[in-house]
């Protein structure tokens, strides 16, 4: 075992019917001990009711080198956005 | 006797005040950060705990005593709090070992006095119980870790166990206070709780590859009348400087 315990991205969610959100990272030797971390470091005000921790080693990220090809294309595509719609009268809430 | 329910309601005030006290000696020094927050979290716990019990002891005592002037202004011989938790923090070993003994314990207690027919009683052990079982599960899974841990570890954690034992045996032994309590129904009787406090430890010590001593070696005892080790002062000298020092001053 290496003597520097792992580190964990932990995500919280905040109330019912939310996602998830990443929160930020901790150490901690196994999955049992960073729930309870994540507990003691990131939810002292009343912030979660359910705790996701993943290693952060296990999280595949794009790379930023990549910026261009991946997100750049879409930038000229506005008829994406639903916004070229002009809603009828009898909806609500949108 | 109003009395004999002040003197029982500061001993749960005390503990909890005592070990909150200890367990901040920890803040800032604690072996990784989550390990230091996670034991400023249990301390808070405390410390919030023994402020609830400590109003209701002012309002039993009626003598015009608030919470600060019950947890400042008293000394050591006015403390009613078990000896196990003035014991020194030691190393993380010994710190574990006396959290776990003292909240299982705890634990125990509170759920016990959740049946209180003192519905003060009662209630506030109601909001307790819910900290107190999480501090349970942190010490319950820490102290198996160490013990199940490396051999240096595993040394540590024995050698606090065979240390703090003798402490133990203090929290089960009922004295006149503590039985007419049990004979108004404030309290279920204590020596149902020692036997759930020893199955409970010796399973957990079990997991944790530790030995257990003999439940009847010879047991310290005084804390709880008030007969208190040197450790107690340096506490009190500590918490309870500004007041000395300061009386009366306010936030």
């Amino acid at each position: 075992m290496s003597k520097e315990w792992p580190l964990w991205e932990v995500f919280i969610r905040s109330q019912h019917g939310l996602a998830h959100k990443h929160v930020g990272s901790l150490h901690a030797p196994d999955p049992e001990m960073a729930i309870n971390n994540a507990r003691d470091v990131y939810t002292r005000r009343n912030e979660g009711v359910s705790i996701w921790v993943v290693k952060s080693g296990d999280i595949a990220s794009s790379s930023p080198g990549d910026k261009a090809p991946l997100f750049e294309p879409s930038m000229s595509k506005v008829y994406r956005h639903p916004s070229f719609f002009s809603p009828p009268d009898e909806v609500k809430h949108l | 006797m109003p009395e004999y329910k002040f003197d029982y309601v500061l001993r749960l005030a005390d503990n909890a005040l005592i070990l909150g006290q200890r367990l901040t000696q920890w803040l800032g020094k604690g072996p990784a950060l989550e390990e230091d927050m996670a034991l400023a979290n249990v301390a808070l716990d405390l410390i919030g705990q023994a402020r609830m019990w400590f109003s209701y002891a002012g309002e039993l005592e009626n003598a015009g005593r608030d919470e600060d002037q019950l947890a400042f202004l008293r000394d050591a011989h006015g403390f009613r709090n078990l000896l196990l938790v003035e014991q020194p923090n030691g190393n993380y070993a010994d710190t574990i070992v006396r959290q776990f003994f003292f909240d299982t314990y705890h634990c125990l207690l509170l759920q016990a006095l959740t049946r209180s027919n003192d519905q003060r009683i009662a209630e506030i052990s109601e909001k307790a119980v819910k900290e107190v079982a999480y501090h349970a599960r942190r010490s319950t899974d820490l102290v198996v870790r160490l013990g199940d841990g490396t051999p240096l570890s595993r040394e540590k954690t024995q050698t606090a166990v065979d240390g703090l034992w003798m402490y133990t045996g203090e929290m089960f032994e009922p004295d006149e206070i503590d039985q007419v309590m049990a004979a108004q129904g404030i309290i279920a009787d204590t020596a149902h709780l020692r036997s759930a406090w020893l199955t409970q430890v010796s399973e957990v010590l079990h997991e944790a590859t530790l030995t257990m001593p003999s439940p009847d070696a010879w047991m310290q005892k005084g804390g709880k009348q008030g007969r208190h080790g040197e450790n107690l002062g340096y506490i009190l000298a500590e918490m309870q400087f500004l007041q000395r020092a300061y009386p009366g001053a306010r936030w």
